[in-house]
């Protein structure tokens, strides 16, 4: 393939008339940043031109925001065993259109991504065919069972940059002890959505909502107690963790106590738990069933101060793909998730927009906030860098229609939503992965 | 100013701006959102229908030569017959479909279903689901009107309409009344739906279940909670009892049924408890010695029979007022 990311990148490009903005160092000016073999070789104001080849490209930003390339945490692809619903191509090219240059792949395949070949392959796939870097994540337990460990060893090798049963909590506490102590001797970093499996068999946010609509609730609770017993067992095993998806303003109260005791662990959010609430299901549709569920307004507002706090530094689109098969059912019929790769990042946007959080801090828990905490290279501007970059224009009005989508499958919680602030183009190691056509 | 302001203001009330709109929904899918004037309407024309229901000749031709399909994907000789004769009397041919018999069990999902019986061009369908919103999801594929009997623990409205007609006929009125619904109020569409329709016609609505049976939030709906019958049932007008499903009542949500009848089961002293004229009623199937005491409910005080009755003209009354909004052959509405 042409556009593989090992393909040789130009020589040399310089943007111009940039408003750059690194949150990794905390830059935010008007300068011209030179990429050089698809790594940022300078950023300054008015670089000089007359050093520079023959075969240097120049693209003017026109004043728009250069960023680092989003990093996206959490990702559900159907490749392989659901090809129908996402392949690696066909979400590396959504990725690239909403400003994603490297996305974090859920185990949650069939087969479930429990094996150091298995790693190989989605590696081996993505050179082949993504854009963008697809990094796999590993499951935690054999075949996600909750009972018996994976090679943390040999799949770190391989190529996992985490460990998780993605969509499914571990129930047991002597598993996950076990998985916690067994990943420290690798610096393994353990990645967990917690939703105890019995207080937690409902199918949406328990609340007026669901009690009008005659619906089983599931509890915040349900979040908020096995997340409280991983942290006595990050306490007890010192173990690196991330709560990947919260939804409730207690488990992020949670996680920042233990942070504050000095345990290695992190927070993060889907983004539709910062932008939606349960009032969003309306009559039952189902694109509005996802997992952790949509929380009423009190706690959307507690995570959107998650992230201005400092309390959660990642926020991840929880990319789920569905098809009608099981989307287009009775509610408590359908199955969990949304698509979100496209819509992350203006989605995002509206919390600098409308609920006064900056651009740089919205940014960082896309980018640097993501990365650092999966101890990637990327999420940064600074010299050396691989020149991973989105061109944005953070105002930009549009609206999200379900056929302009680039993802396989079409279960958008966004459709029709109005949003403020769009990619305009993307690179990977300095090489154009997306262009927005005027 | 030279007119009386009496005749001005009546005049002004009787201008189109001011008038209660005519029925014009296209589905019965539940009571929430329905306004009082059309509930007001099905119940008067339900009146009517109850004296057709009464005559020898029972037969009307409003609606021949329309179909009616009854699609029930789950059991319900009650309702479905109900529904049945409904539609008889109204003249349509009914055709029964139960979900044993159909392609249901063969994988076809529930919109295919919807799908495949649209193009059989029924008049008139009526559905009952195990979840919660299914009927919804069914009518947007429907181009005919489609009657929700019953969608998981979401609403049951004709259930709440002929309650409501009980209520209104024995009582004289509705508005003012003080109505307990007691029992598994967490899994009942009934509760739901008698809730949303005795708050919009004016009445108190109680009620009364152990906690384990209340849905959380249920007093944003509109109702007072109690957790005792000794609490909630003096100064009711209207005792309304719901059907506890047997497989709740063994361990899961409660302990066991004795238990269960021991502090929530309306047996003679309870009924005594509340205001001497105070009706009784259930939705049926009842488990006698469960949650009602045989003696009540076939007591003086007991309306379960009346209900049955009241559920066939309500029924009668929405399929007319649904299909009044249907054009006819040259497309004219009536």
């Amino acid at each position: 393939m042409k556009r593989s990311i090992t393909a040789k990148p130009p020589r040399q490009k310089l943007f111009i008339n940039a408003r750059v903005i690194d949150p990794s160092e905390d830059l935010d000016i008007h300068a011209d940043v030179l990429v050089t073999k698809g790594r940022i070789e300078a950023i300054g104001k008015g670089l000089p031109r007359d050093d520079l080849k023959k075969s240097c490209k120049i693209v003017d930003c026109k004043g728009m925001v250069l960023a680092p390339g989003l990093v996206d945490a959490r990702v559900f692809i159907g490749e392989p065993g659901g090809e129908h619903r996402e392949t690696i191509k066909s979400a590396s090219r959504a990725a690239a259109s909403g400003g994603v240059t490297s996305l974090v792949m859920m185990p949650d395949t069939n087969p479930v991504i429990d094996d150091a070949a298995l790693v190989e392959f989605i590696r081996q796939t993505a050179r082949e065919k993504s854009r963008i870097r697809v990094l796999p994540s590993a499951a935690l337990s054999k075949g996600q069972n909750g009972e018996e460990m994976t090679e943390f060893g040999l799949l770190s090798d391989a190529g996992a940059v985490a460990f998780t049963d993605g969509r499914k909590t571990v129930d047991s506490a002597q598993m996950m002890r076990r998985a916690l102590t067994y990943a420290g001797d690798f610096d393994a970093l353990i990645m967990a959505a917690t939703r105890d499996s019995s207080l937690g068999g409902g199918v949406m946010n328990a609340g007026l909502s669901a009690t009008r609509m005659g619906l089983p609730g599931i509890p915040r609770e349900a979040e908020i107690i096995p997340l409280e017993r991983d942290m006595r067992l990050v306490a007890m095993t010192r173990g690196r963790y991330h709560a990947s998806t919260l939804s409730t303003s207690d488990s992020v109260d949670v996680i920042s106590r233990a942070r504050d005791n000095g345990l290695d662990v992190s927070a993060g959010v889907a983004v539709a738990n910062l932008a939606l609430n349960d009032n969003d299901i309306g009559s039952y549709r189902t694109f509005f069933r996802v997992s952790p569920p949509l929380r009423g307004e009190d706690d959307r507002l507690a995570m959107i101060e998650g992230v201005r706090s400092g309390k959660i530094d990642i926020i991840c689109s929880n990319h789920d793909p569905h098809d009608v098969d099981t989307k287009r059912l009775p509610f408590a019929e359908a199955a969990d998730g949304a698509i979100g790769l496209e819509s992350l990042l203006a989605a995002s946007l509206r919390l600098h927009h409308t609920n006064d959080v900056s651009l740089s801090r919205v940014l960082y828990c896309l980018s640097t906030g993501p990365a650092r905490r999966l101890g990637l290279k990327s999420g940064t501007l600074e010299i050396g860098a691989a020149a991973d970059m989105i061109l944005l224009d953070p105002d930009m009005p549009w609206i999200l229609h379900e056929e302009e989508l680039r993802s396989r499958s079409r279960n958008t919680a966004f459709e029709g939503a109005r949003f403020q602030g769009r990619v305009l183009k993307t690179f990977v190691d300095g090489r154009t992965v997306f262009s927005r056509d005027a | 100013m030279t007119n009386s302001s009496s005749t001005s203001a009546s005049a002004e009330l009787n201008a189109p701006a001011f008038r209660p709109k005519p029925f014009n929904l296209r589905h019965l899918l539940g009571i929430e959102g329905i306004s009082t004037a059309d509930i007001t309407h099905l119940l008067d024309r339900a009146d009517e229908m109850v004296a057709i229901s009464r005559q020898v000749e029972k037969k009307r031709h409003t609606l021949s030569g329309r179909t009616l399909i009854n699609l029930f994907f789950e059991n319900s000789t009650r309702t479905q017959s109900s529904f049945e004769i409904a539609g008889k009397r109204l003249g349509m041919d009914v055709i029964n479909m139960a979900v044993q018999t159909s392609s249901v069990k063969k994988g076809e999902t529930l919109l295919d279903t919807a799908v495949t019986l649209n193009a059989m061009q029924p008049d008139l369908l009526v559905v009952r689901h195990n979840a919660a919103g299914a009927v919804e999801l069914l009518s947007q594929k429907m181009s005919c009107p489609v009657i929700n009997a019953g969608d998981g623990a979401h609403e049951h409205p004709t259930q709440a309409l002929l309650d409501a007609l009980t209520i209104r006929r024995t009582k004289g009125r509705i508005n003012g009344l003080t109505v307990a619904i007691c029992g598994d109020i967490a899994h009942s569409r009934v509760a739901r739906s008698n809730i949303h329709l005795l708050n919009a016609m004016g009445a108190q609505v109680r009620v009364i279940a152990p906690s384990t049976l209340l849905p959380g939030h249920v007093e944003d709906l509109g109702v007072t909670v109690y957790k005792s019958m000794e609490k909630g049932l003096p100064g009711c007008d209207v005792i309304m009892m719901l059907r506890l499903q047997s497989e709740r009542m063994s361990g899961a949500f409660i302990p066991s049924a004795r238990e269960y009848y021991r502090f929530f089961g309306l047996n003679a002293e309870r009924v005594a408890l509340a205001k001497p004229d105070a009706i009784v009623m259930h939705p049926g199937p009842m488990n006698r010695g469960v949650e009602i005491a045989s003696t009540i409910a076939d007591g003086v005080q007991s309306v379960i029979v009346e209900q049955v009755e009241m559920g066939v003209a309500v029924r009668m009354a929405v399929m007319e007022a649904l299909h009044r909004q249907q054009p006819d052959d040259e497309g004219a509405v009536k």
